[in-house]
């Protein structure tokens, strides 16, 4: 006999992707956001950023030592929480709006339905919203030392004209990670290139809202303004980075086609005829609870089952 | 203790079977009108005024209502309660008034005055009833002003109207809106099981904050337990199925 005959249980062959690895992969991919962040808006971003990170981390970290549990902050999700939360925070908010925002995401939306994997809710928008209404005055104080006024998405709204190459930079004022388009694309294609996500979440949440925008944007097709809209607000680090959080994404693949259809919809009804210039965060908050429902009507059905019988 | 004694229908309403926190009764004014801690107590006490009231004439009545139409007869007298204390409120507070608004009319569906009609007054007699009343109305009042006291407090930084946060405290508005009522109520329900179970550990007789008995319901002589009343309503109807 061989000595390289061994008897083990299945599985056999084992997948070198990891939670963590993903995780790692995902923060990585946001750096460029959050470094242009930190250049745009100086040593506040970089604070804010730092403080929520630690505080989703040890919120987690203590969570789970109270309840006796295995302390899972190895695998880098509080980390993705935290980064995701503080770039979409508006650079001049006070520390503790950060330290705020960290534990609820953590407890209330993670841990408390039972930590990754169980929360039906993006951890990092719903503490976003959270903070939203409850801080409305200071979540929307865009005016930092570089910018003053509104966001380009704002003055776009009360029909004003805007640079357009400057959004797409990102030389603008907005929340700390949203201003970049340029950013957030090299982030993503990083994911998309590792396999991380794929385009079909992104791809129909941005051609529907594309869509919708000509339809009943007031603009027709009108290159400037669509692309504009794209680059304005929050919808790229949304469709990218939110919108494909494995937790809260539908699982079957014509699921996640028409979940990206929906975000586009709910976001091109809530820029367009809502009273707010920005809705991306609530689009994909209340896209997050369809995901049950679009996962029931669209489970493939098992060969031999359904259809007419001959 | 004596069952049915007022001492202990008094502890059983405000801890026991606290309508709030344990037998999860009367949500909807529980959540919507506990934005501070003068209308969850307004709300309490206008309650527990009906609740007495109602529980001491049905209790009264309980002879002569016959049993096929007993609900509607409940409501009646609830319902007369509540107008009565509906136009007193107008009358000579009417700040409470608009700031409770519809939830006073509502009190007649208020789950709780009906519940302990039905399991309670009409059963028992009308002294025992009437502080089963005043009981259940304390406990629905206390709950109700430590809810919305904390959602006054962490929302606006105020107790009963007076600043009591520093100047530095910057309100977190969510709390006095409807999503801060689930927060604070799933909050404090958690508190009270821990204390709960923490006192069980320690081998405590924590029978007197827990909700249900865990006991044979058959063989039990507590007349005034909630659980008691749907299995007792169970029984009976069986019995008048089987005698169809």
């Amino acid at each position: 006999m061989s000595d390289l005959m061994k008897v083990s249980s299945n599985p056999h062959i084992r997948s070198k992707v990891t939670t963590s690895n993903i995780m790692l992969a995902v923060v990585i991919a946001l750096l460029p956001a959050a470094g242009f962040g930190i250049y745009n808006f100086g040593l506040d971003a970089l604070i804010l950023i730092l403080v929520t990170v630690a505080s989703t981390v040890l919120t987690e970290f203590l969570y789970e030592k109270g309840m006796h549990k295995k302390v899972t902050v190895g695998d880098f999700s509080a980390v993705v929480t935290g980064i995701l939360l503080a770039l979409n925070l508006p650079p001049k908010a006070p520390w503790w709006i950060g330290v705020i925002g960290g534990i609820f995401a953590i407890l209330v939306v993670k841990m408390l339905f039972g930590g990754l994997g169980q929360n039906f809710m993006n951890p990092a928008l719903g503490a976003r919203c959270f903070l939203l209404i409850s801080y409305t005055s200071i979540m929307c104080n865009f005016e930092c030392d570089a910018y003053t006024g509104p966001t380009s998405l704002a003055s776009l709204k009360a029909g004003e004209s805007v640079n357009i190459l400057d959004m797409v930079i990102g030389k603008t004022g907005g929340t700390i990670g949203e201003t970049s388009m340029i950013a957030i694309v090299i982030g993503a294609c990083l994911l998309i290139l590792l396999g991380v996500i794929d385009l079909k979440i992104p791809g129909s949440y941005i051609l529907t809202f594309v869509v919708f925008v000509i339809l009943f944007g007031g603009h027709g097709f009108d290159p400037a303004y669509i692309s504009a809209q794209l680059a304005g607000g929050g919808l790229m680090l949304g469709a990218f980075f939110m919108a494909t959080d494995y937790v809260t994404r539908p699982v079957t693949k014509k699921g996640q086609y028409l979940y990206g259809v929906v975000l586009g919809l709910l976001t091109g009804i809530f820029r367009i005829f809502g009273p707010s210039a920005e809705g991306v965060s609530y689009a994909i908050i209340l896209g997050n609870l369809l995901v049950p429902l679009i996962e029931k009507i669209t489970m493939p059905k098992a060969f031999g089952k359904g259809g007419e019988r001959a | 203790m004596k069952p049915n004694s007022v001492s202990e229908r008094l502890i059983n309403g405000l801890i026991k079977e606290n309508p709030t926190f344990v037998l999860m009764l009367g949500m909807c004014p529980t959540l919507a009108v506990t934005t501070s801690a003068i209308n969850g107590l307004g709300m309490g006490l206008t309650t527990m005024v009906v609740l007495a009231l109602s529980n001491m004439f049905i209790s009264m009545l309980r002879k002569i209502i016959p049993d096929k139409v007993r609900i509607p007869a409940f409501i009646v007298i609830i319902a007369s309660f509540v107008t009565v204390v509906e136009l007193l409120l107008k009358a000579f507070i009417p700040f409470l008034y608009s700031a409770l608004g519809l939830y006073i009319p509502l009190i007649v569906v208020n789950c709780i005055i009906l519940g302990r009609a039905e399991a309670y007054a009409s059963k028992n007699g009308v002294l025992s009833s009437l502080f089963d009343g005043v009981g259940m109305g304390l406990g629905f009042t206390c709950a109700l002003t430590i809810i919305g006291a904390v959602r006054e407090l962490i929302g606006a930084g105020e107790l009963f109207g007076v600043m009591v946060m520093p100047e530095s405290y910057v309100p977190c508005s969510i709390f006095v809106l409807a999503p801060g009522a689930f927060f604070v109520l799933a909050g404090l329900t958690a508190i009270q099981n821990k204390v709960k179970i923490a006192g069980e550990k320690k081998g405590k007789d924590m029978s007197k904050i827990q909700s249900g008995c865990n006991s044979d319901c058959m063989n039990c002589g507590e007349s005034g337990c909630s659980r008691r009343m749907i299995d007792e309503t169970a029984q009976s109807r069986k019995e008048e199925k089987s005698n169809d």
